[in-house]
């Protein structure tokens, strides 16, 4: 299992086994794999399923279809034209999609998850890592993640359009007021995805981390304070966040299809 | 609320070594620590550990019990059942010197490595004016003991040895970071913690959190605030374009 | 004979606390190649465990305070038998240490206006405590540990190696001092606690700095390391202590669970408004207000609550009278039957100030009582009780190079000097201590160092008996005995008979006692080889504590008084003829012998600073008619 830079390395105190944990180390592990593995699954069909995305009668778009800039997006859903092409292997929001994959994918919390759980470096806590040589993110590919901040402005521009869709949706088809159990999803989905976005470690640097004395910038220190404080629960966002994507998705897709019809309070 | 624990102490140097058992006595509201005590002064008088202050606030009884890193002084018995083995080890990261001693000489090598506190030029003993929310980011890092338990559990080091020639550790990375936000501090170690200290390196996977006696948010409150600085100084694409373009050093 | 490594430098300082570390500083920045010994790891001497802070008058928070204040609050603690030399230079000199540790990166908590904020404590009239949260020794140690770090990368630059000018040697044990033939300090033999190998260095100046005693005391607040060994070593080389019979008990240690009895309980929560309460519910400490100190403490709980948020108008609360009175009045609650249930008091902080401001100021406290006692300090009282953490006694010094009396080229400072706290010291005066007299005994051996044409040499008789004493325990026969043992033996005698409050009776029964131990520790042995051993070394260690536990005994016998740090039941008042007079420690040949020595008179300018009255409490008519209240009237009446 592991190597002989380890802990079994001489002149480390010597030992048969390679840890003695013996609590359920694992189960995090387990949990986070089967968690990331189901919304990745989900996602991807549904992003190239290219339909049942929009419910015309109440404005109801999905995050995974928004902004919908293919040309095989429909009339209403389409808020900011369509202009790339209609192809099966090609997103209807193909210029979203990437980018709040990479900023999920170079977040600080997911980051942690998946080098624990799917690359195994380290499984858990004092527990071996079963690789040879170790660089950690010196080099290419893993320096990449150096640029999260950016996938995080261009993550905070996508969930401005997010909250302006969830917007539109109070509007009906007859142009009146309503409101819906889908308005409420639609919201709820909104709200974490603003705290998953602000509670981002890049997001706490821009905003105040990255000065010396934050007596001089009064403002700026109250910000960072309060997302130094929703920072503390990035991985809860993370995870909620992940769960309302799938909820309001698939609402909005059963809704769209006629499975189930959308319970109105208003409108 | 006596009983007869059973132990299962590493004993031996660098040359060998092996768990050894001991069936012990336990009272109410003890820690390991008074364990061991009990052993040396009943069973095993050589049996060697290193403490100091048995009240968590010296760092020195530094080992791993039940493969997990902990100060011996704070690891209560009430958290283990009765019948349960107590697994005693030293830290595996570092090497041993006799039974629950290890050579920490790393962690002093490497604290000499970081560029010390760096005071405005002119500034006399007594002018020295911050404010306390200027402060308090460093604070929190200086609360830290020196257990080196952040040290241990880092798999950087812990499970590649070769590592440590280029790895400062969770605790000299937070050195820095403390010395970066501290409000009078003129140095610049942006680049010296990405390329000396080794903190692309580290994969933010929280064990050196994890383990923190005195609860410092390590990672989130110092590593990734200097990665997010480096980033800002070395991975900005347009700070990067510019500098391929204009052949600058900034 | 032994093969044996060895080390020149010009300065070893013995002790990596506080003191030690300052002094160390002094002398590398003097230019001088210095070295320091440590018996635990570096950084993590016993200095860590002081919480409330750094005492020194900045006027920072109430700028009525000034070096004077301090001083009289400083001799009025110690009951005006402090070297008042010291605590001169002490109360003049500490706030530019203080700022000093600013220069090194200290990060102390802040006033408003951003400089360093100071805190209440027992016995100061101000707020003068800078502090970091409760762990300001912690602050103290690793601030001057960066400093020695920044120290040897400047060597590192210039020469290229970073132990060049200033090396610390940790985990290594000093057995003996070594001198000359005249009786100069010539360097020190040690061995190395990882490898039990010999070690001897050649250095013409030695500044101890070792700490205390308490570990001779089984509830204690003290760590292993403090067995009294500078004391020790100091006087086999032929110096003297003072002071000996005054311990300081401080009042709030934890007293349960038994396992973490004695850990202290720091006075800052006094400071940020707890309480002591009996098991009836009342502040008793109103009751305890001593005549020396009426006027100055309220005498009702109202007038004490007010005087938080308003200290000029209103007389401060009893709770923070000096550390022997409150010790005293617990121990009296506590046998009259008023105690907690595990024979303490109640220390109550949940009931005065918010939870949130509770882990802001006393997050250690609040760390340390939740998990170690499962007990959560903003909700429930805590128990709290008497417990041994500081010795005012130590190595007779010239305060102003702390060079120890009649041994040259041997120099103390911080805990293992004497004199400097008089009878009883106040909070927040030690880790000043540590960095006035740490620099002042560094800059003093350099001044030695200077004076000398040639260095001592040593003398190898005395190496290879060292070398041969040190692993005597190994040579013991088949029956032999455990150093364990013999230790908490000694703990609890030195506590039950000598303890906080004494009698001729049980101090006489305890040397007959240290006697027996003394002879039992002959015969000590030990299981293993030299490799890390600690049976080996606290073999090795308990020869000075039984040395040190038999001077506080005999001195604490022949002091037939009551004041600051020494309580006797048969003698419970103070005397003015015993202010004047110290009692002096030395070894002959294997036996102690105690003689009292007389007190230096106070200058004149210093005595002046004192209100008469309040003088006539503590001194004898004769040594007052140089006070000018007094002089003055005199010439004013015989005046033409």
């Amino acid at each position: 299992m592991s190597t002989d830079t380890g802990v079994h390395a001489p002149p480390r105190a010597r030992l048969p086994v390679s840890t003695l944990r013996n609590d359920r180390w694992w189960v995090p592990q387990v949990l986070t794999i089967a968690g990331l593995s189901i919304f990745v699954i989900y996602a991807t069909v549904r992003v190239f399923l290219q339909q049942n995305y929009w419910v015309e009668e109440y404005h109801y778009l999905t995050p995974f279809y928004s902004p919908c800039i293919s040309t095989g997006c429909v009339d209403g859903a389409a808020h900011f034209g369509r202009f790339i092409p209609d192809h099966a292997l090609i997103p209807y929001a193909a210029l979203s999609l990437p980018f709040l994959l990479l900023f999920r994918l170079t977040c600080y919390y997911y980051r942690k998850a998946y080098y624990r759980s799917f690359w195994l470096a380290p499984p858990a806590c004092a527990v071996p890592e079963p690789h040879a040589r170790y660089t950690g993110e010196t080099r290419f590919p893993l320096i990449l993640q150096n640029i999260h901040r950016y996938f995080f402005y261009l993550a905070f521009a996508i969930t401005i359009i997010n909250t302006y869709d969830m917007l539109l949706a109070f509007q009906t088809a007859d142009g009146g007021f309503g409101l819906g159990l889908g308005n409420v999803i639609l919201v709820v989905n909104v709200v974490m995805l603003w705290l998953y976005t602000l509670s981002c470690h890049s997001c706490r640097h821009v905003m105040g981390g990255r000065l010396k004395n934050f007596s001089k910038h009064p403002v700026r220190y109250r910000m960072w304070t309060r997302i130094s404080a929703l920072n503390t629960r990035h991985m809860e966002f993370a995870w909620i966040s992940l769960g309302t994507l799938m909820l309001v998705d698939l609402y909005v897709m059963l809704v769209a299809s006629g499975t189930i019809t959308d319970l109105r309070f208003i409108g | 609320m006596t009983y007869k624990g059973h132990f299962r102490i590493w004993r031996g140097d660098e040359e060998g070594g092996s768990l050894e058992d001991f069936e012990v006595e336990v009272n109410e509201g003890e820690v390991v620590l008074d364990i061991i005590h009990r052993l040396q002064a009943t069973q095993a008088p050589d049996l060697a550990v290193r403490w100091n202050c048995k009240a968590g606030k010296c760092g020195s009884c530094s080992a791993e019990v039940n493969g997990r890193p902990r100060l011996l002084c704070m690891t209560r018995m009430s958290i283990f059942s009765e019948g349960e083995t107590i697994t005693v080890t030293p830290m595996r990261a570092f090497s041993v010197i006799k039974d629950l001693v290890p050579d920490v000489s790393y962690n002093y090598t490497k604290a000499r490595e970081v560029t010390s506190f760096t005071p405005p030029e002119g500034l006399g003993p007594g002018e020295y004016r911050m404010q306390q929310e200027d402060v308090e980011r460093s604070q929190e890092f200086r609360k830290c003991i020196e257990c080196f338990l952040c040290q241990d559990t880092c798999h950087v080091v812990r499970d590649h040895e070769e590592n440590k020639s280029a790895f400062a550790g969770p605790r000299f990375l937070m050195r820095a970071a403390e010395l970066e936000m501290h409000p009078l501090d003129e140095a610049d170690r942006r680049d010296a913690v990405q390329d000396e200290h080794g903190l692309g390196m580290c994969n933010i996977t929280k064990c050196c959190t994890e383990v923190c006696p005195e609860g410092i948010k390590i990672t989130d409150n110092a590593l990734i605030p200097m990665k997010e600085r480096v980033a800002g100084r070395r991975y900005d694409p347009v700070v990067w374009l510019g500098n391929k373009l204009f052949k600058r050093g900034s | 004979m032994t093969e044996v490594e060895r080390h020149s430098y010009d300065v070893l300082v013995i002790g990596a606390g506080g003191a030690g570390l300052r002094a160390a500083i002094e002398a590398r920045e003097q230019g001088l190649r210095t070295a320091v010994i440590c018996k635990s790891l570096f950084g993590k001497a016993h200095t860590v465990m002081a919480e409330g802070g750094c005492a020194a008058a900045m006027g920072n928070v109430n700028s009525g305070d000034n070096w004077q204040v301090h001083f009289r609050d400083t001799m009025r603690g110690g009951k005006f038998l402090n070297n008042w030399r010291m605590a001169e230079l002490h109360a003049k000199e500490a706030p530019d240490r203080v700022w000093e540790l600013e220069t090194y990166g200290a990060l102390f908590d802040r006033t408003g206006d951003g400089r360093i904020s100071q805190r209440n404590f027992g016995g100061h009239e101000y707020p003068r405590l800078a502090h970091v949260g409760d762990r300001t020794g912690l602050e103290l140690i690793r601030t001057m540990q960066q400093k020695v770090v920044s120290l040897q990368q400047e060597d590192y630059r210039d020469l290229g190696d970073y132990d060049a000018r200033l090396k610390v040697f940790s985990e290594c044990t000093v057995t003996q001092l070594l001198n000359d033939d005249s009786g100069a300090i010539s360097g020190a033999f040690a061995y190395w606690r990882e490898s039990g190998r010999f070690v001897q260095f050649d250095a013409p100046a030695v500044v101890l700095a070792t700490g205390g005693i308490g570990k001779s005391f089984s509830v204690t607040s003290n760590s292993w390391e403090y067995t009294g060994d500078g004391h020790a070593l100091a006087m086999r080389a032929g110096a003297k202590l003072i002071n000996m019979e005054f311990v300081q008990f401080h009042p709030t240690g934890m007293v349960w669970p038994p396992s973490v009895k004695g850990i202290l309980v720091t006075e800052g929560v006094r400071g940020d408004g707890g309480v002591l309460k009996n098991a009836n519910g009342e502040r008793f400490m109103f009751n305890y207000i001593p005549d020396v100190f009426k006027g100055y403490y309220a005498d009702n709980p109202e007038e004490a609550d007010r005087w938080y948020s308003d200290p000029n108008n209103n007389r401060r609360t009893p709770d923070l009278l000096p550390r022997d009175e409150v010790a005293r009045a617990i121990n009296t609650e506590v046998k009259e039957g008023r105690g907690s249930p595990h024979g303490g008091v109640y220390l109550d902080i949940a009931s005065r100030l918010s939870d949130e401001e509770i882990e802001r100021r006393l997050p250690s406290m609040h760390h340390q009582f939740k998990e170690l006692a499962d007990v959560d300090i903003t909700s429930e009282a805590m128990e709290v009780g008497p417990t041994c953490h500081y010795v005012m006694g130590g190595v007779a010094v010239d305060p102003d190079t702390g060079a120890a009396d009649g041994v040259p080229g041997l120099f103390a400072a911080g805990e293992c000097a004497g004199g400097m706290h008089g009878s009883n010291r106040l909070g927040g005066n030690s880790l000043s201590d540590l960095l006035v007299f740490g620099r002042r005994a560094g800059a003093g051996a350099a001044e030695y160092l200077s004076s000398l044409t040639e260095r001592p040499t040593a003398n190898q008789t005395q190496v290879d008996e060292a070398a041969r004493a040190a692993v005597e325990p190994f040579g013991a026969g088949e029956t032999y005995e455990n150093p364990y043992t013999l230790q908490s033996d000694l703990q609890r005698l030195m506590n039950d008979l000598v303890g906080i409050i004494r009698t001729e009776g049980e101090m006489s029964e305890a040397l007959t006692k240290l006697r027996d131990l003394a002879e039992r520790a002959r015969h000590v042995g030990i299981e293993g080889n030299r490799q890390y051993n600690p049976g080996w070394h606290l073999a090795l260690d308990l020869s000075n504590m039984l040395l040190v536990s038999e001077c506080v005994a005999r001195a604490a016998l022949r002091r037939t008084e009551s004041r600051g740090g020494h309580t006797r039941d048969d003698f419970p008042k103070m005397d003015a003829e015993w202010r004047h007079t110290l009692l002096e420690c030395t070894l002959d040949g294997e036996s102690v012998t105690v003689t009292p020595g007389e007190q230096v008179p106070m200058r004149a300018d210093l005595l002046e600073l004192f209100e008469l009255t309040e003088l006539e409490k503590y001194y004898t008519e004769p040594e007052l008619v140089e006070h000018p209240a007094r002089s003055g009237a005199q010439r004013e009446e015989g005046a033409p």
